[in-house]
């Protein structure tokens, strides 16, 4: 079983639906003891930095999130509470990954909407994708490059878009919402 | 790099496609989920749903729509029409929209896109703005252009984006149903105008009106109806000689 944490207002059944799509259930929860139990642990995350956390370390779930041993996959902001710092309501985050979290310079239009490709990729999640393949992004806030950087996107300047560090998995990009691309991006996580 | 977004409108009325000609004198294009299918298979970016009819009788089966279509596709989509208050927004959101656009009701009470953007966060809160030239100016119209407004469009841009806007539908009421190319120079100092992204719409009826857009533009996506549902122009023909131009295209 996955287990889809649930932890705020934002749209998480579309991950669900994914999840469905490739013919997995899974449910959503911020059960500690459920979470713990499942297979792989899906940590998804439409929102705001500060609250989000504030909400995680309400359940307890901040300390169960890092003491996890399954393969868990952060999306989107998933991604950004997993590095050290956000600077979106100056944050201190979980911390999994060696990496602060940054506001785009607003040299460009703010936030990042849209498809973009990959300026590198390497590891498990991203097997089978060329670095021509497009993903849907939607931030305002990235990921510096780091020693657990999997994967290279650049938009302004060059960000995280993928972090792999052991069991722990990220994706700047919402896989759920990348057409094919996202679907294998997907499977990849459910093979490990 | 960032690619230009092709973005199919579905206008639905009573859970069937329709689509205007300049909002009046309506045809049936056909069944939304099936539609909405073949847009993905086709490389459509992003996908939005208006519901035209919007009388609180059938939101309930708008809602049950944006169900089946979240379970359905695997791009995001933007739902919009006849959205008035916080609880409209997070029944639609609930139910897998990704984003929801407001028009009417962000003019009566800006403060809603402020609301949204607090609850839901700022990249959900696609404000639509249809304007119309009256002479010296844009002006912001509402109820399917059927009122003009005291705003002007480039003042109500800047601050829908102030408010927390994540994203401006662009429509120029003018160039609406034409198919004689986009309102260029309003969709360029609207773009040039907010560091917010711009869809541009109304009046796309050529591939070549969708290249003079992102050429001449900030847009970061254009989006169209009636020419994506009667296949005149299919998007997999569209996207090919997008990036024929050089236009960064998926």
């Amino acid at each position: 079983m996955i287990a889809i944490i649930q932890y705020n207002a934002g749209n998480v059944r579309s991950v669900q639906n994914a999840l469905q799509r490739l013919g997995c259930e899974s449910i959503l929860t911020d059960d500690p003891e459920r979470i713990k139990a499942a297979d792989k642990v899906i940590f998804p995350g439409v929102g705001e930095a500060s609250s989000a956390m504030r909400y995680l370390k309400d359940k307890n779930l901040d300390q169960l999130i890092v003491s996890l041993r399954q393969p868990v996959l952060g999306i989107c902001l998933g991604l950004q509470l997993m590095c050290e710092h956000s600077e979106e309501g100056d944050t201190d985050c979980l911390g999994i990954f060696p990496t602060v979290v940054k506001k785009f310079p607003t040299e460009d239009i703010v936030p990042h909407m849209g498809w973009n490709n990959f300026e590198s990729t390497k590891g498990p999640l991203l097997q089978g994708i060329s670095i021509a393949d497009d993903v849907y992004y939607v931030h305002s806030y990235f990921a510096a490059t780091c020693a657990d950087t999997a994967a290279v996107c650049h938009y302004i300047l060059p960000f995280s878009a993928v972090l792999q560090k052991d069991n722990f998995f990220a994706t700047q990009f919402h896989p759920e919402k990348s057409a094919a691309v996202g679907a294998t991006i997907l499977q990849n996580f459910l093979a490990q | 790099m960032l690619k230009k977004r092709i973005i199919p409108c579905l206008d639905i009325q009573d859970g069937r496609t329709v689509k205007g000609i300049n909002f009046v004198g309506i045809i049936d294009a056909g069944d939304p989920i099936a539609l909405a299918k073949r847009y993905v298979e086709e490389g459509a970016d992003e996908l939005v749903f208006l519901d035209i009819t919007a009388t609180i009788e059938k939101r309930k089966q708008m809602t049950d729509l944006v169900e089946r279509v979240a379970a359905e596709i695997n791009i995001p989509f933007t739902v919009g029409g006849g959205i008035n208050t916080l609880e409209d927004v997070a029944a639609l959101i609930r139910a897998g929209a990704d984003k929801v656009s407001i028009n009417s009701a962000a003019v009566k009470d800006p403060r809603l896109i402020n609301q949204i953007a607090r609850e839901f966060g700022s990249q959900c809160v696609v404000v639509a703005i249809d304007t119309k030239w009256v002479g010296t100016e844009w002006r912001v119209v509402v109820h399917g252009g059927r009122t003009l407004t005291p705003h002007s469009t480039m003042a109500w841009s800047r601050q829908v984006e102030d408010l927390g806007a994540g994203e401006i539908l662009l429509t120029s009421m003018n160039h609406d149903g034409t198919k004689n190319g986009f309102a260029l120079g309003l969709t360029g100092e609207v773009s040039s105008l907010v560091n917010l992204p711009v869809i541009a719409s109304g009046g796309a009826g050529k591939p070549e009106h969708f290249k003079a857009v992102f050429e001449n533009t900030k847009a970061s996506a254009a989006l169209a109806a009636s020419i994506f549902h009667f296949q005149e122009i299919p998007i997999p023909a569209l996207k090919s000689y997008l990036k024929a131009q050089n236009i960064p295209i998926r």
